[in-house]
Parts: C-alpha cells; structure tokens; sequence
C-alpha cells in the first residue's frame, strides 16, 4: 500500500511541475502577444517611470528561469499576489471564500450520490422499461443543457414564479437573507451544480450494474436461491459502485473548478463567483492565483480518490487491474 | 457534452464508457458481417445511420441551424429588424416586449428583436464551435500520431502534457488564456481549440496503436514505403472513424464553452448577439421578462443535443469504441 502511495505521489510531482511552469509561461512577457504589466496595473494608463518599477519589482528584467524560481519561492510562501482593486492579497481573499465553494460543493455531492445512484440502479434493474428510457432520455438532455441556463430557469419557477402564485418558494441569490433560514439557500444553487454530474453518475452506476449483472457469480447468488433483491443488494452494487465512489471523488474536484457558473447564478459568494467579479473589473490577480489554488487543490484531491481507490479494490495497488 | 464535460476529462472518458457499454456495437458488427461484400464502409456506416432516428433527427436539426444562421442576412432584418440596431428614439416603446406577431419571440432592455438576435447567435456557435474543433483536431492528430508512431521519449512527452493540460478546469483555463489574449472571436477559437486537443491526441494514439502492428503495415514497410506514406496512406484512414465520433461530440462541447464564456463576459462581446451574452443580459430582467432567457437558451440545449444523438449515431454506425 505505502510503495503504492508513494509511486503515486512520485507520478503527480512532473504534472505539478508541467502545470506550474504552464501557468508561469503563461504570464511571462513575450511569451504571449499580451503585455504582463497589464496584469498588475489593469487597462490603466500609467507613466514610464511607474511602469518600469513595475518591471523592477517584478523581476521582469531578469531571466525566466529566474522568475520562475522566484514565483514558486512566492507560491509556496502563500503569497500570490496583490488584488490590484480590492487592495488586499490575493490569497486573503481566497482563503476567505473558499469555505463557501467547498460547502456547495459538499452538499451538492450529496445530491448526485443519492439522486445518480438511484436512477442509475432503477434503471439497471427495470431494464428496457418505461423508467429505464426516462433515466437514460433526461441524461442526455441534462449533459446538453447549460449549467447558467438551468440556474436561471430553476429561479424563475422556483423563486419567482412560486411567489407570485403565492405558494412556498426558495431564495434565488445569495447565501443569508432575512426571510429564510441558511440552509434553503443551498437547495437551488446545490441542485443546479449536481445536475450534470448527477447525469453522469446515473449512466456509471447502470452500465457498471449491468455489467456486474452479467457475471457467473450472480448466477450463483441467485442459483442459492436468494430473492432479486438480494442478489442486487449484497453481490451487485457491492462490486458496481466502486467506479462510482470513485467518479463522485474526481467530481468533487471537478465541482471546485466548474463552480464558477453557478455561483454566478446564484450570487454565491465564493471563489467562482470572485472569480467572475475579478474578470468584470479585469483584476487578473485575483483570476490567476484563484487558478493556481484550484489547480493545485484539484491534483491533491484526484491523489486522494486515488489512494482511497486502492483501499476500496486490492487489484489496484498490485497493479493487475482487471480491464 | 456540456460545459463540465469538458472540464474534467476522467468524466469524459467515464462516461462514454458508460455510453458505449449501453449501446454496445456488436449489432451492428454482426449486420456487417451479413451484409458482405460489394459495400464500402462509408455506404454501410450510411445505411446504419439512417436507421438511427434520434441522429438522424440531430442531423436535421443541425442542417436547419446552418441553413438559418447562412441565410439570416437576406431575410431576417426584413421582418424582424437587424439583430444590434437600436433606435434610440423608440427604445422606451420597443423595450422588453411580450412575444407578438411583430416580435414572435419579445425584444430585449434596448428594443432589439430576440429571434432576430438568436437567429444571429446561432452564427457565432456554429461557427466557434467547427473551428476551434477543427483546431483541436488538427493539434491532437499531429501530436498524438508522433507518440503512437515514434513512441519512446516523444510519446512520453506528449502524453504528461496532455496530463498537464488535464489537470486544469477547462473553463478556467480557458478564462486565463482569453485573459492574457485580450478578448474576440479568434480568442475564443484558440482558448477552446488549444485546451481541447489532449483528449483527441489520446483518442487518436490509442486508436493507431491498435491499427500499427497489423501485417498490412508491415506489408508496406517490407515494400519501401516511407514514414509518412505509411502514416497517410496506411494508418490514418484506419484510425480516423473515432476521431470523426468524437469531433461531432466536441462540436457540441465546444458551444457549450463558448457559451459560457460569452456568459461570463468574456467571449464574443456585445453588441455582437451570442447565446451566452444574451443569456447574460437577460439575467438583469428576470424578474420583468423572463421570456428574454427562454430562447436562446433552448437554442443552445437543441443545437448541443443534436450533436451530441449525432455523435452518437455516427459512433454506432461506424462501430467505434471510445474506450481507452
């Protein structure tokens, strides 16, 4: 297990180099058409003299290898950067928001776990019936729709709508207000991020249990003389969700970084939706360090599901995977 | 398939494995076989396509987009006024009005006609979404045939930048590159068309490692043929159905992504009409008008979805297995 982590977090370190030095290139000068004073400063006019001490205090002038080795000493200082607008570092900011992402993020996991799996296993077991086509119809129609869409019509029937028919309806913006207890604020934005990913999650579970379903020991389960319901129960979903477990973990990672559109939507106010408010007033500090946390937050946590997969299925860490 | 489809890639592969194990493609093997000789791939991919209502329904639809958004020019600002003219006398009376029979489909916060504005969105995403494909494609074909041909060093320095390039969120990364690019529609092309070509150079690489070693490459190597004949003439044409599948998919991925980036605000600018901007205007009068959100985004949810049921189709009748 432990030669198993450690060959894992050996293959992740030239990615985390790969995507550092992608990141850096990126902004340094002349690499692209763009000029990385415009970064710091925004669209603002400014003098020579300010614009060379700019490139002075930046480190410009020097080498690359310099700089990179500069902004990675900056990186894992936790230092990145200063929001040119809000006057504050980057990394204060993100530190402030990310708690908010992160339970979004949570709640609407929980969502595809239970509404994915579900429809994914009916669908599974009432194969070829009236269920079945509907579970498999509304995912195609779900990975085609826009997530910002979704959010907005979910608004305007749920919040709008439902308050001018004067029935119960649910808050549209935001994450505390006056009129509703904290946790409603979470039943839209939740539901509009696991929509897609809830799509995904029932086609993994059917096809896993169908595949599962075909195997000897099954048969044998149910030559025993156990009921259907146990042979799916104990044998089946037992061997079908692994996969599952592990997409729900990669999604979690997916989720922080494809927040950004919902927490648009919904006024949320974590990283996505800073994000979004950096791009508007063209503070690319804030965007650029955002991007490497999550890009960074993203690895770890794929590490993680990794490792846990291993403990869940032993033909993992020997490395006969069974294709 | 949609936005997030493209943002984690394990996602994607996941679930066209899924899809692939639901429509499996030993029917259509097996019709092969029956149908013997005297027929092409092509007519025989044809035929099974044609059976296929959901693409061929797809297909329609697309063609009907493209129609439109080609002709738009000699008819639609006859009827319903051009798609970012503005009349400044008469905004007061033209703004946010219900659907009618001057305006089928309402007008906007400046007067201006939404279907007039849809049918010229439609250009944009038609157009974003073929080329950056194209993009993708010709980047991922070049880079994923020098790993699966050369293999060794060059196949390991393809694949861990395609790892690289798959650790970002894609619509991230894509805001980062517009942001150091400056904002258009080239832009757009090339931060959808850059980010996307890991998965199309996977595809590809698998799909000629598995064509390489059969005797008929051997056979030409024996005859003297060069490197890149053998390439062109032998190995691609063998290789090329999955990547035909899972273009058509990304056609769909593609205007999803600019979509959202245009939402965002930082796609296609305005006044120019996109599905994802008009979206974004909308917001500001769901109250007052939520009719202005309707369109453009079934627009973008039919538009996607026919090229999603086409890929599909396309990746039955060809008997493609995306599965790494």
């Amino acid at each position: 297990m432990l030669t198993y982590i450690g060959r894992r977090i050996l293959q992740m370190i030239p990615v985390f180099i790969g995507v550092t030095i992608l990141l850096f290139i990126l902004r340094a000068p002349g690499v692209l058409p763009g000029d990385p004073i415009k970064l710091i400063t925004g669209e603002r006019a400014i003098s020579p003299a300010l614009y060379n001490q700019i490139v002075k205090e930046n480190a410009l002038d020097k080498p690359l290898w310099y700089q990179y080795g500069r902004w990675m000493d900056h990186l894992f200082h936790g230092d990145l950067g200063e929001s040119y607008q809000l006057k504050r570092p980057v990394a204060d900011i993100l530190i402030e928001k990310f708690p908010n992402t992160l339970k979004l993020a949570l709640v609407a996991i929980l969502i595809e776990c239970f509404m994915g799996m579900a429809a994914g296993i009916l669908s599974a077991v009432k194969r070829y019936s009236f269920w079945d086509v509907l579970v498999t119809l509304s995912t195609s129609i779900l990975v085609s729709l826009p997530v910002f869409w979704l959010g907005m019509i979910l608004q305007v029937i749920f919040g709008i709508k439902f308050k001018e028919w004067g029935l119960p309806y649910l808050p549209i913006s935001g994450m505390t207000s006056a009129d509703f207890p904290g946790w409603v604020h979470y039943v839209l934005p939740a539901v509009t991020l696991a929509s897609i990913s809830t799509a995904y999650a029932a086609r993994i579970t059917r096809s896993q249990l169908l595949e599962v379903m075909g195997q000897d020991y099954m048969r044998t389960a149910s030559a025993k003389g156990l009921t259907g319901g146990q042979v799916i129960w104990r044998h089946g979903l037992k061997n079908a969700l692994i996969p599952v477990v592990t997409y729900l973990g990669l999604d979690l990672g997916a989720m922080v970084g494809g927040t950004i559109l919902t927490e648009t939507v919904f006024n949320w106010p974590g990283i996505g939706f800073q994000i979004y408010r950096a791009i508007l007033s063209r503070d690319w500090p804030i965007v650029l360090g955002a991007v490497v946390i999550i890009v960074i937050l993203v690895m770890i946590i794929n590490l993680l599901v990794d490792i846990s997969y291993a403990f869940l299925d032993p033909r993992i860490r020997y490395g006969r995977v069974a294709k | 398939m949609a936005p997030d489809f493209f943002e984690d890639p394990r996602r994607r592969d996941i679930g066209q494995a899924a899809e692939e194990q639901t429509f499996g493609g030993s029917e259509a093997l097996a019709e092969t076989v029956v149908a013997g000789r005297g027929r092409t791939l092509r007519t025989d991919a044809w035929r099974r396509l044609r059976k296929n209502r959901l693409a061929l329904a797809g297909l329609v639809w697309i063609c009907f987009m493209i129609i439109l958004a080609a002709s738009a020019d000699l008819w639609v600002p006859h009827f319903f006024g051009a798609p970012t003219a503005i009349d400044t006398s008469k905004v007061a009376q033209q703004s946010l009005l219900s659907p009618s029979a001057d305006h089928p489909f309402g007008t906007d916060k400046l007067g201006r006609d939404i279907l007039s504005r849809t049918i010229y969105g439609a250009r944009v995403s038609l157009i974003v979404g073929v080329v950056a494909v194209a993009i993708m494609v010709v980047i991922g074909l070049i880079l994923g045939a020098v790993a699966a041909y050369y293999g060794g060093w060059w196949d390991s320095i393809v694949m861990r930048t395609a790892d690289v390039f798959f650790a970002f969120p894609y619509i991230l990364f894509s805001i980062v590159l517009i942001a150091l690019l400056g904002f258009g529609l080239q832009t757009v092309f090339i931060a959808i068309g850059v980010i996307g070509w890991p998965s199309i150079a996977r595809v590809f690489r698998s799909s000629i490692l598995s064509v390489k070693n059969n005797e008929y490459v051997d056979a030409a190597r024996a005859m003297g043929a060069s490197t890149p004949r053998i390439l062109f003439r032998h190995i691609m044409p063998n290789a090329v159905a999955p990547i035909i599948v899972y273009g058509t998919m990304s056609i769909g991925g593609a205007i999803l992504t600019e979509a959202a980036l245009s939402f965002l605000g930082v796609g296609v600018q305005p006044p120019a009409p996109t599905w994802g901007n008009m979206l974004s205007e909308a917001r500001s009068s769901l109250f007052t008008a939520p009719w202005l959100m309707l369109y453009p985004g079934l627009a973008i949810l039919t538009t996607v979805l026919a090229f999603v049921l086409l890929g599909d189709g396309l990746r039955d009748a060809l008997d493609v297995k995306l599965k790494e």
